[in-house]
């Protein structure tokens, strides 16, 4: 018997194992997929807002400006990329700017700091490659941008460290309400705990509804976007965002923190979660809205398109709160945009609810709450002599476009929470996230991973189970 | 470390630059290469036809590549394997990594750029639908059948119809997939007339000529592709839609030339190419740094990269020994029809007999003249019955004609007879 069952490892369910992971509880995370942080917590804008968004008095807004407070100190003691570049809601018109003034009011009722409206030459003084239409904007200088996923993954690998237990490729299909109890059945066996914690996303009504519950509705929105090469990263150095609309806070130009740029994303309803697709209509109207912000934009360097779906909700507030179907059952649902910026604060939240309702908590003698990586291309040249000297395994380069060593795929391997795929290597390293999207090096992590797992080539997926590569031997071949 | 000249990748453009720096006195040569062997992407083109211009006879890719590799062990040349090169300044100051040595400096008198070019992936022609497994670059497909012995698919779809997808759709099908068509976006090929021949034509395999993938769909593995006829503005045509039930997508859709340490070291690039401009001796604009093969332009057959790379190899040891090349500049521009050219600036008085100048057409012509200009002379011209964009030309301008020019461009066309 567990005390807590989380249900899904995104970064909602990993802030939440890592604040777990401070008591003397038993905790298991059951996460659907083969790997953490893959679903919308990988394919969204990579933005830790600064919350001047979310209506005043919501829980939206609370957490949004506690939660980036937060990322702020975590980022720095678990080695996860964050830059604090700021972010700008550009205005092309005088009614624009009305809404960029109604920001900047809510931004201060937020709590958010040192927000200033500023004009259009203000605008472009400091982002030159802004549209000369912009006749002002909303400047923010406390948003940053971040890895999502080594967000997520540095999270719930603290946890994993400090006594978590998470189970992969392990779905729940239905979960049983016992006598103080729930009894949760999943691909990988039966898991019982006292209380539960449904953090499944874009699954959470369904995962509710588990419990009887049918208190919210999620209805997947997905966003498109494109990933553009490191010559088009430097094109601005903010987070460039349009007047939000119905829809959503419009398409967003940043770069990222690994030096590309990213554009989008659209907005549109889909019926399931797992209409990822990309389309030429959505891609389409993506560019043509980027360009509006920032005209010089190359779109022949573009390297990757993508998309990921928001878990939207029937209510216009996140949902977080003890199920009325089911005692002790929590849900963290409806976690759309800024779910990312106020994912540490929800982990706190949640905790907080769980003790409402009769949770222990008694804090462990020790918690390890830092952690380190090596990011070899980043390492001055008596770093990296060093490094190459104590272990020859960083003087190989494998991924040419990023510089990612074989001593970094090995180490990210043998990591509390082992990938096993093409693409779960590149969520950790960066192999194959640069211009040639693993051409050179995916073959290449393929042969590593088959080694250091002690599997045959063709056991190595690139993501997903079911995502084979490789089909059988060559006439001549083994 | 000094040496006299450093080459930065040891596939055919960095082998013939080496072999050709010690044929013409470099002392202290040193080839780095990131891979564990020579030859670059020779050694997994097992196919035959390379070598018949340099050779005069067909050998495959690890052939071709053996003659150099064979060369280069009569010389006292260092090669450094598994050495990735990482960083190279102006002052010619060349830092790499590799497991054996560490993290080295190396100081050249003359640097040979040779590091090739990669592949566009699907992300640069931003191809709608799903991302399963099953999507691969020909090149990477070829990597997986000829060098790790692994089939990656059953039932394929090739985009484009570059070379190495022309050759992989017979590599494939030879190995028992069934390619069940090559799709091209123009309305001509971008492969060699041969290749279309001996790779599709011989197999049965249609080549459908001014289509696209519209749609890729498949949730794990791909699954099927739709694919749509365009228009001459090559927007999809609706309604003309096809299904095709398939695993495996292999994109042959261009080769981008591999310049990041190009670019970081400032030295300025043509966006025609996507390489560095280079003089007549395939210098770049940082004196003693020099570029060959398809790092500075993408070449159709392995026999040019040959040729241009020893005179990039000749030129890096003249200048080791102190000959550094100066003098007025003519800058040749691109006529009608004409995509880029190389080299893009000629210092006259540093050519010997003629200069080499390689182009490419923008579309398919018969009976063309090329025709070299100064202003609106014709300073001398060349006919040709067929070009075609995947066909690179190749032209020599004598000195003595390059003497008659009185301004300080010249212009290279392709027009009508």
């Amino acid at each position: 018997m567990y005390d807590v069952a989380i249900v899904g490892c995104g970064i909602i369910g990993a802030a939440t194992a890592y604040q777990l992971a401070r008591y003397r509880l038993s905790v298991v995370v059951l996460e659907a997929m083969n790997d953490v942080a893959n679903a919308t917590t990988k394919a969204n804008s990579a933005i830790l807002h600064a919350g001047y968004d979310p209506e005043p008095g919501t829980k939206m807004a609370r957490l949004n400006v506690e939660g980036v407070k937060m990322a702020k100190e975590l980022c720095e003691k678990l080695s996860v990329e964050r830059r604090e570049i700021g972010s700008f809601v550009l205005a092309f018109s005088q009614e624009e700017m009305a809404t960029v003034r109604e920001l900047f009011d809510r931004g201060n009722k937020n709590g958010v700091p040192g927000l200033r409206v500023l004009t259009g030459e203000e605008v472009r003084a400091m982002e030159p490659a802004i549209s000369g239409e912009v006749v002002g904007a909303l400047y923010a200088p406390s948003a940053a941008i971040v890895s999502p996923w080594e967000f997520c993954l540095a999270l719930a690998e603290t946890a994993v460290r400090n006594g978590v237990e998470l189970r992969l490729s392990s779905p729940v299909t239905a979960i049983e309400k016992r006598e103080g109890s729930f009894l949760l059945r999943t691909a990988s066996g039966d898991v019982e705990a006292r209380y539960v914690v449904n953090a499944a996303g874009v699954e959470s009504d369904r995962v509710h509804a588990m419990v009887g519950g049918d208190s919210f509705h999620i209805t997947p929105n997905r966003g498109e976007y494109y990933l553009l090469d490191k010559t088009q990263g430097t094109l601005v150095d903010k987070v460039v965002f349009q007047c939000p609309n119905k829809d959503g806070k419009g398409v967003l130009v940043a770069p990222t923190v690994h030096g590309n740029l990213i554009v989008g994303p659209n907005a549109q309803a889909v019926d399931g979660p797992d209409e990822v697709g990309n389309t030429a209509a959505g891609l389409a109207f993506v560019k043509k809205m980027a360009l509006k912000s920032v005209p010089g934009i190359n779109f022949r360097d573009s390297i990757r398109n993508f998309a990921g779906v928001r878990a939207n909700s029937d209510q216009s507030d996140f949902i977080i709160e003890e199920s009325e179907a089911a005692p002790g059952f929590i849900n963290l649902g409806g976690i759309k945009s800024p779910g990312l910026s106020a994912a540490p604060a929800i982990g706190v939240e949640a905790v907080k609810l769980l003790q409402g309702c009769g949770l222990q908590l008694e804090e462990k003698d020790s918690f390890t709450d830092t952690r380190s990586r090596v990011v070899f291309r980043h390492l001055p040249p008596e770093e990296k002599e060093r490094m190459v000297r104590e272990n020859p395994l960083y003087g190989r380069v494998i991924c040419r476009c990023e510089t990612i060593t074989e001593g970094e795929i090995v180490e990210a391997i043998h990591r509390p929470i082992v990938p096993r795929t093409i693409d779960a290597i590149k969520r950790r390293c960066n192999a194959g996230m640069g211009r040639c999207q693993g051409g050179f090096c995916g073959p290449r992590v393929h042969e590593i991973l088959s080694r250091e797992l002690g599997l045959p080539l063709n056991e190595i997926l690139m993501d997903e189970e079911g995502s084979y590569i490789l089909t059988q031997p060559t006439k001549e071949g083994k | 470390m000094k040496y006299d000249v450093i080459i930065v990748g040891g596939g055919p453009a960095g082998l013939a630059a080496a072999c050709s720096a010690y044929e013409n006195g470099a002392k202290k040569i040193v080839v780095i290469e990131r891979d564990k062997e020579l030859g670059g992407i020779l050694n997994q083109c097992i196919h035959n036809g390379f070598g018949l211009h340099y050779f005069k006879e067909e050998l495959t890719g690890p052939e071709y590549a053996g003659r150099f590799v064979k060369m280069l062990r009569d010389t006292n040349v260092e090669v450094k394997l598994d050495t990735m090169v990482l960083d190279i300044s102006q002052d010619r100051v060349v830092h790499c990594i590799s497991a054996g040595e560490g993290y080295q400096q190396l100081e050249g008198k003359s640097i040979v750029l040779s590091m090739g070019c990669r592949e566009r992936t699907r992300g640069a022609i931003a191809i709608p639908g799903d991302r399963p497994a099953g999507i691969f670059t020909a090149g990477a497909a070829q990597r997986y059948v000829n060098m790790e012995g692994w089939m990656c698919g059953k039932r394929v779809v090739i985009l484009g119809s570059g070379d190495i997808g022309l050759i992989m759709a017979r590599r494939m099908t030879l190995e028992g997939a069934k390619v069940l068509a090559c799709v091209e976006l123009c309305p001509y090929s971008n492969g060699l007339n041969r290749n279309i021949v001996q790779c599709l034509q011989d197999y049965d395999i249609p080549l459908y000529l001014s289509h696209t993938i519209t749609d890729i769909q498949g949730k794990e593995r791909v699954e099927r592709v739709v694919i749509s006829q365009v228009d001459d503005n090559r927007a999809p045509i609706p309604g003309s839609e096809m299904v095709l039930e398939c695993d495996t997508v292999l994109l042959s859709v261009g080769l981008i030339p591999e310049n990041e340490l190009t670019r970081s070291a400032g030295i300025r690039m043509d966006p025609r190419t996507n390489g560095a401009v280079v003089f007549e001796n395939m210098e770049t604009s940082a004196p003693g740094i020099f570029g060959c093969g398809n790092v500075v332009h993408v070449h159709d057959l392995v026999d040019f990269v040959t040729a241009e790379s020893m005179r990039a190899g000749a030129a890096a040891a003249k200048f080791a020994a102190g000959g550094e090349a100066s003098g007025p500049v003519l800058e040749v521009k691109n006529g009608s029809c004409v995509t880029y050219t190389v080299p893009q600036r000629i210092r006259r008085e540093n050519v010997e007999k003629n200069v080499e100048l390689f182009f490419r057409v923008n579309n398919v012509y018969r009976d063309m003249v090329i025709r070299v200009k100064d202003g609106d002379t014709v300073l001398c011209q060349f006919k040709r019955e067929h070009m075609a964009p995947g066909e690179m030309e190749k032209i020599a301008i004598p000195r003595v004609i390059l003497d008659r020019a009185k301004g300080d461009t010249l212009t290279v066309a392709v027009e009508k007879q």
